[in-house]
């Protein structure tokens, strides 16, 4: 059985100095309220890749979205850093755009689609002549160019998750950050934005970090899974996944592999929910 | 058909009741309530004139001037209060204060401050209209919806281009429900403030009729008052249509749901 582990680390995995496009060091969330202080994420230590595509999962209440915040400039950290490109962040950097979970609420109601997807390209300055190709091009990528003129809200949450997915292609941005955007979608839609993201990553080589509570979504989508601890919040695994790169929502779910994988990712979110803490086993093991 | 159905709503109502009025007045004639017959005739006479210029005109552009310069000012200031914590704090009870302050009270200290001219008259609608809106846009501005100010925030929108974006247009449907009270606020501070050392406009000319028993006249006057609302009203109705289209279209599917 040892051989069909998953290649895997204790702990976040780590690149050479030079060659993450993203790095989270020893990020740690207080949350100071007035009936005392939080912990949210207590130690958080991992690397991206240029062009990878990584799957967060984690327990509910492990401080998921409160990484991504932090990731995304959103919420300043308490301790650690985290770096784009080699730089330190301290506001939203121009290079990442943000999928939020309520789409509902994250797209702007008085806005068409096209507006929606064309607003942060209009406030950045792109002359208009581009923008029109950049939400052109989005909008096709995400099965969406026949509906430009609709409000948002005229729309399934389904093709409103995709405005918003549009939205933040047409940003150009290096680093896509998706807040477990398909938690309100139903299970069919949910499929079908799984292989979009899977495409759409394939096709523009953008840095996707994907945020969710759910295993399979996480081995089906990722090329990587880090799975979190319950909260205060560390890495708990660091694994590969390995599947074909060519994924089919039917015939890479049937594989083998896939199971394995599922089991392993699943044992480890128990084992999370239950307490077990990768640091205190190793400290217990230097002691 | 479907205008012509509208239409018949609009004036059915309007139609009953002076249908009502006819036969009431038709027998014993009162000398307080004049027919709709003698109304309609005093009605021309009286303000198809020289009145429409000299009265009702600078009355009707006060009355737009002020109004204007309310939701103008209201809705700056309340952009810069709302979107400020400290702000806030500090001004909350002074606004209180004012706007418990009823603005014909302030005629007599606006005429020693401001003179008696139309700026003072401008001034009285201004310090009444203002309320509505100021109150209403720092509430909006105050509960915006924190995950738009993410998104905003995560694509590099902020400080003035956030305010064009975002601020004003998720605002605009509180911001017009105090529009629409500030119309009436105006048009009743626009009659008092000619209520007092006036010599013409609309409040003055009511008077005016009052004092010297022209009874007819003054119930023409209040028809001109009457009908003002209610152009200012359908102007109102047809501005809302067009800035908060996206907002009845999505309170409709909300509802439908």
């Amino acid at each position: 059985m040892q051989s069909n582990n998953p290649t895997s680390h204790a702990g976040g995995r780590t690149l050479p100095e030079g060659e993450a496009l993203l790095s989270v060091r020893n990020l740690k969330k207080v949350y100071r309220t007035d009936a005392g202080d939080i912990e949210a994420v207590r130690n958080l230590t991992f690397d991206l890749g240029r062009g990878e595509l990584v799957c967060l999962v984690g327990p509910s209440g492990s401080g998921k979205t409160t990484l991504l915040k932090c990731i995304a400039g959103l919420l300043g950290s308490t301790e650690g850093e985290v770096r784009l490109d080699g730089e330190v962040i301290t506001g939203p950097p121009k290079k990442m755009a943000v999928v939020f979970q309520e789409y509902g609420r994250s797209l702007f109601p008085w806005l068409r689609v096209a507006e929606n997807v064309e607003l942060p390209l209009k406030n950045a300055g792109v002359p208009k002549a581009e923008r029109k190709v950049l939400v052109e091009q989005a909008l096709e990528a995400v099965g969406l160019a026949h509906v430009p003129k609709s409000y948002p809200w005229q729309l399934s949450g389904g093709m409103q998750q995709r405005v918003a997915i549009a939205r933040a292609v047409a940003y150009q941005p290096e680093v896509l950050l998706m807040d477990e955007p398909f938690a309100a979608v139903d299970a069919q839609t949910r499929a079908d934005l799984e292989d979009l993201i899977r495409s759409v990553w394939k096709k523009l080589g953008v840095t996707v970090l994907f945020v969710t509570h759910d295993i399979d979504e996480s081995i089906y989508l990722g090329e990587r899974v880090i799975i979190l601890s319950s909260s205060p919040t560390v890495v708990q695994e660091d694994i590969v996944i390995d599947l074909p790169a060519e994924r089919d929502q039917l015939e890479t779910r049937s594989l083998p592999r896939f199971t394995e994988l599922r089991h392993h990712v699943y044992a480890e979110i128990q084992k999370a929910k239950q307490g077990h803490r990768p640091e205190e086993a190793i400290t217990m093991v230097v002691k | 058909m479907k205008t012509l159905k509208s239409l018949g709503y609009l004036l059915t109502l309007p139609l009953i009741l002076l249908a009502w009025w006819w036969i009431a007045t038709s027998g014993a004639a009162n000398f307080f309530v004049p027919t709709p017959a003698k109304l309609a005739e005093t009605f021309i006479d009286t303000w198809m004139g020289e009145k429409l210029l000299t009265d009702v005109l600078p009355s009707v552009i006060r009355l737009v001037v002020g109004v204007l310069a309310a939701i103008v000012l209201g809705i700056g200031l309340g952009l810069a209060v709302g979107l400020n914590r400290t702000m806030r704090a500090v001004t909350e009870p002074v606004f209180e204060f004012f706007r418990a302050l009823p603005p014909p009270v302030l005629v007599p200290v606006l005429m020693l401050l401001v003179g008696i001219n139309d700026g003072m008259k401008i001034a009285v609608i201004i310090s009444g209209c203002i309320w509505p809106v100021l109150l209403n846009t720092i509430e909006a501005v105050r509960s915006i919806d924190p995950v738009q100010n993410e998104t905003s925030r995560s694509y590099g929108i902020s400080g003035l281009s956030r305010i064009r974006y975002q601020v004003l247009p998720s605002a605009t449907p509180t911001i017009m429900a105090g529009v629409r009270q500030c119309l009436s606020i105006g048009l009743i501070l626009m009659v008092i403030s000619e209520m007092f050392a006036s010599s013409s406009g609309l409040g003055f000319t009511i008077v005016q009729f009052q004092r010297s028993f022209a009874v007819p006249e003054m119930w023409s006057g209040i028809v001109v008052l009457g009908l003002i609302g209610v152009a200012l009203s359908f102007i109102f109705q047809w501005c809302e249509r067009r800035v908060l289209r996206w907002y009845h279209g999505l309170k409709e599917v909300e509802n439908a749901v």
